[in-house]
C-alpha cells in the first residue's frame, strides 16, 4: 500500500494547525505590545472601564458564586469520605482550605469568568468587526485598542482576583456546611483548621495567580473579537475558540505560575 | 492644477490575491467622482488605503500633497478628521443611540461643550432628515435611515472630502433616489469633493461628474457621465453589459 498520500496528508494538517498556532501566537504577542503602548500613552477613559467592571465582574457575580458553593460542598463531602476510611475526616477543613485558596478557587472563577465574560466579549467584539464597527472607530481617527480593548483587559485583569477572593470565601462556606453536617464536629471547628492550615501565602498565591489569568481572558477575548471574519457563523467561531484557548491558557499558565510561586 | 487626492503606481495585494497593479487616480477638489467596478474588484480596498486603514503594497497615495503611505499617526488622525466615510451598512455602534453615534468624532476631535455637540448633531440630522431621531437606537432604525445617519455621522466634522461604500446598496428604490438626494444636496451645500464606490449604475449616473471604472486591477477609464455612455472602451462595455 502506498502511505505517501496519506503521510503528505497528515504533514499537510500538521503544518497548517502549526502555522494557525504561531498565528495566534504572534497576534496575541502584537496585541499584548500595543495594549502596553497605547496604556503608556494615552488617557485611560474611566467611563468604558466601569462599564466593563459591571459586565465583567458584577455580572459575574451569581456565577462564580453557585459555582464557588458547590465546590466546596462536593470537596468537603469526597474529602469526608476519603478521609474517613483512615479515620481523619475531622482534618477535610485543613484539605479544603488549601485545595480552594491554592488552586480551585483561582482555576473555576478564572475558568468562570472565561466562559461568561470572555465570550460575551469576542462575540461583541467579533459583531463589531464583521460589521465595520471597528473600522470606523479607525476611521473617525479613534484607536480601537484605547476605546475596545483596554477598557476590557483591565476589567477582567482586576475583576478576576476580585472574584476569586469572594470565590474562595462561598468555596470555603459549603466546605464548612457540608462537614459541619456530616461529620457534627460544627463550624467552628472547620474554621479552626481553616485558620491553622491555610497561610496567607495560599491565599496570596492563589490571588496572585488569578490577576494573570485574568490578563490572558481579556486579551483573548479581545484578540478572537477583533480578529473575526466572515459573518455570524465566524462570530460563533471565533466564540468558540477563545473560551477554548483561554481554558487551556489557564491550565497550562497554572502550572508555570505555581512553579514562580513557589520561588518565592 | 494640483488634484486633492491622487493614488500613484499603487500595487495592493492580499496574500496571493492581487487587487490593485500599477492603479493610478487623480481627484479634483469640489468633484463627485464615483468608482465603479463589479463586485469583488477592490473598490471599497480603494477608499480604506486613502484614510489610511489598508497601507499600499507599492506606490503613493497623495492628499493634499502629502503621503498617506508616509504619515504619522498623528497626522493620519488629522487627516482622518479631514474624511468623513459612510460605510456600506452604515458601521453605526449598536450600544449608542443616534445622538451619541454623530457625537462621537466631535467627541473625539473636538473639545466642545454639551450643548454645542447638541446643536451640531441636531443640525447633521435636520440635514439628512431626520430630525427628532436623537434618542433611537440604531437597531430601531430601518437600513435606509441608518444610512442617513451614518451620513450625518460623516459630515459632523465639516470634512473636506466624504466618502460613501456603496451607499445604495440593499435599499429599495425610494430610498435609493433619497441618498441620491442627499449625496448631491452635500455637494451643493457643503462644496465638499466626494467619493462614490458603488456598482449601482443608474445611481451613479444621477450623482457623479466623473466615473473611474475599476477593471483588470487598475482604472480602465475615467471620464465625464457623457464620455462614459459613449465609450467604446472594452471595459466600460463589458461593465455595462454585466
Amino acid at each position: 500500500m502506498n502511505l505517501k498520500p496519506q503521510l503528505l496528508q497528515i504533514s499537510l494538517i500538521l503544518g497548517r494547525g502549526i502555522t494557525h498556532l504561531l498565528n495566534t501566537i504572534g497576534g496575541l504577542s502584537q496585541l499584548v505590545g500595543e495594549i502596553f503602548a497605547v496604556l503608556f500613552k494615552r488617557s485611560m477613559e474611566f467611563g468604558a472601564v466601569l462599564r466593563q467592571f459591571e459586565f465583567v465582574g458584577v455580572r459575574s457575580f451569581g456565577l462564580v458564586g453557585i459555582i464557588s458553593v458547590f465546590t466546596g460542598m462536593v470537596l468537603s463531602l469526597q474529602f469526608i469520605v476519603g478521609l474517613s476510611r483512615f479515620g481523619l475526616e475531622i482534618y477535610t477543613g485543613q484539605i479544603v482550605g488549601v485545595s480552594i485558596t491554592r488552586e480551585l478557587g483561582p482555576v473555576l472563577t478564572a475558568l468562570m469568568i472565561a466562559a461568561r465574560a470572555g465570550a460575551g466579549i469576542t462575540a461583541e467584539l467579533g459583531s463589531m468587526a464583521i460589521t465595520e464597527q471597528i473600522l470606523a472607530i479607525e476611521a473617525m481617527g479613534a484607536d480601537p485598542i484605547q476605546k475596545l480593548v483596554i477598557p476590557r483587559v483591565i476589567a477582567t485583569t482586576l475583576c478576576t482576583p476580585l472574584l476569586t477572593v469572594m470565590g474562595d470565601f462561598l468555596g470555603i462556606l459549603g466546605g464548612m456546611m457540608v462537614s459541619s453536617v456530616e461529620t457534627g464536629t460544627g463550624s467552628q471547628f472547620f474554621l479552626n483548621q481553616i485558620t491553622q492550615a491555610v497561610e496567607l501565602y495560599d491565599f496570596g498565591s492563589g490571588v496572585g495567580k488569578s490577576f494573570f489569568f485574568g490578563f490572558f481572558i481579556g486579551v483573548i477575548a479581545c484578540y478572537q473579537g477583533m480578529n473575526t471574519r466572515g459573518g455570524g457563523a465566524g462570530v460563533g467561531i471565533s466564540t468558540t475558540q477563545s473560551v477554548v484557548v483561554a481554558a487551556v491558557t489557564i491550565f497550562v499558565s497554572d502550572f508555570f505560575l505555581t512553579k514562580l510561586f513557589l520561588l518565592f | 492644477m494640483d488634484a486633492l487626492i491622487s493614488f500613484q503606481n499603487v500595487d495592493k495585494a492580499f496574500g496571493s490575491n492581487l487587487v490593485f497593479k500599477g492603479l493610478n487616480l487623480e481627484i479634483q477638489q469640489g468633484e463627485t467622482l464615483t468608482v465603479l467596478g463589479e463586485s469583488g474588484t477592490g473598490k471599497s480596498v480603494l477608499l480604506k488605503m486613502l484614510l489610511g486603514l489598508l497601507p499600499p503594497d507599492r506606490g503613493s497615495i497623495f492628499f493634499n500633497n502629502l503621503d498617506i503611505a508616509q504619515c504619522k499617526k498623528t497626522q493620519l488622525i488629522e487627516i482622518r478628521r479631514r474624511m468623513g466615510m459612510l460605510f456600506q451598512g452604515a458601521a453605526l455602534f449598536d450600544s449608542l443611540n443616534v445622538f451619541e453615534n454623530i457625537a462621537y468624532p466631535l467627541r473625539e476631535h473636538f473639545d466642545y461643550s454639551e450643548e454645542k455637540i447638541r446643536s451640531i448633531v441636531k443640525e447633521k440630522l435636520e440635514m439628512v432628515g431626520l430630525p427628532g431621531t436623537e434618542k433611537v437606537m440604531p437597531a430601531d432604525l430601518s437600513g435606509g435611515m441608518k444610512k442617513r445617519v451614518g451620513l450625518a455621522r460623516a459630515i459632523a466634522t465639516d470634512p473636506e472630502v466624504i466618502l460613501y461604500d456603496e451607499p445604495t446598496t440593499g435599499l429599495d428604490p425610494a430610498n435609493i433616489g433619497r441618498i441620491d438626494q442627499l449625496i448631491l444636496r452635500m455637494q451643493e451645500k457643503l462644496k465638499v469633493t466626494s467619493i462614490v464606490v458603488t456598482h449601482d449604475l443608474p445611481s451613479a449616473f444621477r450623482i457623479s461628474n466623473r466615473l473611474a471604472l475599476v477593471y483588470n486591477r487598475k482604472i480602465e477609464f475615467v471620464g465625464t457621465v457623457e464620455e462614459f455612455k459613449n465609450s467604446k472602451n472594452k471595459a466600460v462595455t463589458d461593465f455595462c453589459v454585466s
